[in-house]
């Protein structure tokens, strides 16, 4: 080994805590983009293989009832390659051990062979026989959430008909990674799975010889799902076509793309944040050292090392720190890696989803790394250059410090002479000071948009469940009724109130933008379903009037007042142009509400019920669940007192993981600003300090001067910080909002609070760590050593 | 007489710091012979580092030309002083400038890592009769083995020049005397050409050569008839 490389590692060695807290930062650069490219090749790979090899369909239609002889046609339409038909139902579930209803999605599997799209992976078991009429092959989650096994069996009420099924295998679906019941806010696998079973045994249970009411499509190489839809919706219109969608819309395959977003802005917002941080941490400490090294220098020079030499020593001192950033980062980023693709198999059904280490992660995070370190040392490195080898030979002048503005004030103000030596020492060095400010900043920002979270939820919680959907429970009935079931259910024991609502699969439109979505019809006086404005009133349609959600008017660019155009999916398939009365506050899904005797008079019928909302009296709940169970025309029963609990629990805990991470990393940030200002602060002004204590200061007096421009400057940052937290955390909802949900913006000051007393407390800690060594100054060894 | 090894013709140098121009050489004229052991004497601020600094290629004069034999120095690009350094020039400064992380040996080791043909660093130690502290760090020797350490990584390239700037300001007479031993030793021995600065006038006794500076000018230059040994020198 060269001797200068030695004196690298000695020097490394010797500057350790240094080194780590830069490290340590560019560490969480490179470990987010390990992370986030890491898993977001992973998944789309999976994805990708998953889809070509079990065949996902590309465009997918449901329908009332439409004859078989129809499939040639669907066939033959242009850009059409395999069209495959199905039978897919909702069933109520008895399952032993579970006192209340489960609910199923059963899906056909065809008479012979096995399904040309959407092909389920068999896992354990079997499929069921073709003629079996009492087989069952459910969802891996299922299975697993219930102790299922095959040969295992429960009950299930197929359109009226209680049957006891067996369960012969268990598999997983492209079409169903991301399964959420009807009415469901978060996937349930106690309580909701998919079912397959012989179309001949489905068709005689939901009477549909000779028909279906479920097509999948593969097109062609060239053919465009825009086109094949329109097409697909004209042969389906006369047998209740319910409006075909693509995979865009395809429900599963919505939520990973959502992942897939975020992931991608992960990998592109944060990350350079950190490298220019670790960037400014390099610059300011090799700044540092490279003044500390003059002599050094000077001596390399005098020695007859090249430029070239002197700026390889520097360069590679800090590459090495970017080496041990992009060690920590490669690994921590595999292990997280890891743990978030497991938690991805606890909320997607994938058949493998194992991190594979990417090539390309560790590449381009490698690359940043040592390309953050190399920027952060140009300036350090080219003064090393340019020294001349004479100069570098005598001590440096004294910096030049002016008196300005800031210095009037403070000799007006009568500030202490400490005072405006820190003042002073900001004034000196106004664009690091500004860094660290920016960075200290960066640190509460961070920490802000980490915990604006939980009260965003809060609200999220507060207005969905307390004040928009109040009903403990959802009886999902397997059609459209008329309202006399709204008195069935009222009898139903155990129910408090009941109150109808309808759904209506529809198109709107407003000039070339248009959404597919399910109309929500209530009656106005309805107290237990409902939606609110942004101020929590409740929100009813005016007359013939539609109520939009803020988004839905956002996508279709209208405000209140405007007319859209309804083209209902369902019936006669009439479109209606309506008003758009008001719009309301929703956060999950794009919502579209009417009232339901306007909707009635519209259609030209009595009203009608897809769903009774119903209030309970929880202590006899066992007797509902038991008349559930049993209620013919019931598809199924969504209990929100559950989805309340379960939603809560998922997200608590995911945001305490998340809310751990972002305060590590923030801790981080400061640490590693702070300490590094402190360290060179202390290094810059030993030899006044030591003065100082000479000529008679005292420990405290001298350690105010040092961690006075580090306190003033983090406190400096706060507003800074808030400023860019508002920010972040602004992005953050607007990157998250989707057409399944959105966050809303909720900005407390205990948010404001929090993060500041962690940065601040971060940054006390770490100057406090470099106090000691005040403690420790050797007076007379400062006075003697030349600078 | 000895061959000429430096030599000068007007060489001025002028300091710019805002509008005040300050000379530190006011057109010197000199010669220097190989071989010899030169002393440059004058008070701070004379000129003597300034020259000796142009001497050795690390810095520029702003007005005269120089010569190393016949390269002239004042003409040479950056890489062209940076080779002159590297191959012909050794130097020894008042404050050692070693380097703290590293030891004595892996100090020296510094020079012979790029040097053409240098003797190995133990070698140029047991010089300066440092054989015995080889791999000891700078905190753990005194000022005077230090110095001494600067001396043998000066000379372990085997320069044509060795160039010392107040080698024995920073040092106590005794151990002043130690190093002038090493200088003179190296000089004798191995007969490389030796510039020592100094404001210490007992020196000049041991000198070939004494130039005598003020002002940014050479005053006198004599040369000694006979020379004291170190140890005979006092301050």
């Amino acid at each position: 080994m060269h001797v200068l490389d030695r004196k690298l590692l000695r020097d490394l060695r010797r500057m350790w805590a240094q080194v780590l807290a830069i490290a340590l930062v560019l560490a969480c650069g490179v470990m987010i983009l390990v992370l986030a490219i890491g898993v977001q090749r992973s998944l789309e790979d999976t994805l990708e293989a998953y889809y070509e090899r079990n065949r996902f369909a590309e465009v997918f239609s449901g329908a009332k009832r439409a004859p078989d002889m129809l499939l040639s046609e669907i066939r033959a339409l242009p850009g059409v390659r395999v069209a495959e038909t199905r039978i897919v139902g909702q069933v109520v579930l008895d399952l032993p051990g579970l006192e209340e209803p489960a609910a199923g999605r059963v899906v056909s599997l065809p008479d012979v062979d096995v399904p040309a799209l959407n092909l389920p992976l068999v896992l354990t078991g079997r499929p069921p026989a073709p003629d079996a009429v009492d087989e069952v092959m459910v969802t891996r989650a299922f299975a697993e959430a219930n102790g299922f096994v095959p040969g295992d069996r429960f009950s299930a009420n197929l359109n009226g008909r209680k049957r006891t099924l067996t369960i012969t295998g268990t598999a997983l679906s492209p079409e169903y990674i991301y399964v959420l019941g009807p009415g469901a806010m978060l996937p349930d696998n106690r309580r909701f799975g998919i079912l397959w079973m012989p179309r001949r045994a489905l068709a005689a249970a939901f009477d549909l010889q000779g028909a279906f009411n479920d097509v999948s499509l593969a097109l062609t190489r060239d053919g465009r799902a825009e086109e094949v839809i329109p097409a697909l919706d004209q042969l389906l219109a006369p047998y209740g076509g319910a409006g075909a969608y693509g995979r865009a819309e395809q429900a599963s395959h919505v939520f990973i793309e959502g992942e897939l977003t975020q992931l991608r802005a992960l990998a592109r917002i944060l990350p350079p944040i950190f490298f220019l941080i670790s960037a400014f941490l390099v610059n300011m400490v090799l700044a540092r050292i490279v003044t500390l090294e003059r002599g050094v220098i000077g001596l390399m020079k005098a020695l007859g090392y090249s430029d070239a030499a002197v700026a390889g020593h520097f360069l590679k001192l800090a590459t090495l720190v970017s080496l041990i950033g992009i060690a920590i980062g490669w690994s921590v980023g595999s292990w997280l890696a890891q743990g978030m693709a497991k938690l991805y198999t606890e909320f997607f059904e994938f058949p493998y989803l194992v991190f594979q280490p990417r090539a390309g992660s560790y590449a381009i995070s490698a690359a940043a790394g040592v390309a953050t370190a190399g920027l952060g040392a140009i300036q350090g490195v080219m003064r090393a250059v340019r020294m001349p080898p004479a100069v570098a030979m005598v001590p440096p002048a004294p910096p030049s410090f002016k008196r300005g503005a800031v210095d009037r004030m403070a000799t007006w103000a009568r500030f202490s002479q400490p005072s405006m030596m820190v003042l002073r020492g900001i004034g000196r060095w106004p664009g690091r000071a500004a860094f660290s400010i920016l960075a200290i900043a960066a640190s509460v920002a961070i920490l802000m948009s980490a915990s604006f979270f939980p009260d965003s939820l809060d609200e999220i919680i507060d207005t969905s469940f307390f004040r928009q959907n109040r009903q403990d429970a959802m009886l999902i009935l397997t059609g459209d009724r008329a309202d006399s079931v709204v008195e069935d259910a009222r009898h139903l024991p155990g129910v408090l109130a009941a109150e109808p609502m309808q759904y209506l699969p529809a198109v709107l439109r407003h000039g070339h933008l248009s959404r597919r979505i399910a109309v929500e019809a209530r009656d106005p006086d309805a107290t237990l379903s409902r939606v609110t404005d942004a101020a929590g009133r409740p929100v009813t349609p005016a007359g013939d009037g539609i109520v939009l959600s803020d988004r839905l008017a956002e996508r279709l660019d209208v405000v209140p007042g405007d007319r859209i155009e309804m083209q209902l999916l369902t019936g006669r398939r009439e479109t209606l142009t309506l008003p758009v009365s008001a719009t309301a506050t929703v956060y999950f899904g794009l919502g579209a509400y009417m009232d339901r005797a306007a909707m009635a008079r519209l259609l030209r019928q009595p009203p009608q019920a897809s769903v009774v909302n119903v209030a309970m009296d929880r202590d006899k709940a066992r007797a509902l669940y038991a008349a559930a169970k049993d209620t013919p025309g019931l598809a199924g029963t969504v209990l929100l007192f559950q989805t309340r609990t379960a939603f809560s629990e998922t997200i608590a805990r995911n945001i305490l993981n998340t809310t751990v991470v972002y305060i590590v990393i923030a801790v981080l940030i400061t640490v590693g600003v702070t300490y590094n200002g402190a360290r060179i602060q202390l290094s810059e002004r030993a030899r006044e300090l030591a003065s100082l204590r000479i000529i008679g200061f005292t420990r405290a007096e001298v350690s105010y001067i040092l961690m006075g421009e580090l306190m003033l400057l983090s406190f400096l940052a706060q507003p800074v910080g808030w400023a860019m937290g508002w920010a972040f955390a602004y992005a953050q909802v607007k990157s998250f909002s989707s057409d399944l949900y959105t966050l809303p913006f909720v900005m407390t000051s205990a948010t404001y609070a929090k993060a500041s007393l962690v940065v601040l407390a971060a940054s006390a800690v770490a100057a406090l760590i470099v106090r000691r060594r005040i403690d420790r100054l050797d007076l007379v060894a400062v006075m003697k050593t030349r600078e | 007489m000895s061959e000429l090894i430096f030599r000068s013709e007007g060489l001025t140098k002028v300091y710019r710091t805002g509008d005040v121009s300050v000379y530190a050489l006011r057109g010197v004229d000199m010669r220097l012979h190989a071989g010899e052991l030169t002393v440059l004497l004058g008070p701070s601020g004379s000129g003597k580092s300034t020259l000796l600094n142009i001497l050795g290629g690390l810095d520029r004069a702003s007005e005269g030309r120089a010569w190393f034999r016949d390269h002239e120095l004042t003409a040479m690009t950056d890489r062209e002083l940076t080779a002159y350094r590297r191959d012909h020039v050794g130097f020894v400064f008042q404050f050692y400038n070693l380097v703290a992380s590293l030891t004595a040996r892996e100090n020296v080791e510094l020079v012979t890592e790029i040097a053409r043909a240098p003797m190995p660093a133990a070698e140029a130690l047991a010089m300066v009769g440092l054989d015995h502290r080889l791999d000891h760090f700078p905190a753990q020797l005194s000022g005077g083995e230090q110095q001494r350490v600067a001396i043998a990584r000066a000379i372990a390239k085997r320069p044509e020049v060795l160039l010392c700037d107040e080698p024995t300001g920073a040092l106590d007479s005794k151990t002043g005397i130690q190093v002038l031993e090493a200088l003179e030793r190296i000089n004798r021995d191995l007969g490389t050409t030796t510039v020592v600065i100094t404001h210490n006038a007992g020196i000049q006794a041991m000198a070939h050569r004494v130039v005598f500076f003020a002002d940014g000018r050479i005053n006198e230059v004599r040369e000694n008839a006979t020379r004291a040994r170190p140890a005979e020198i006092t301050w």
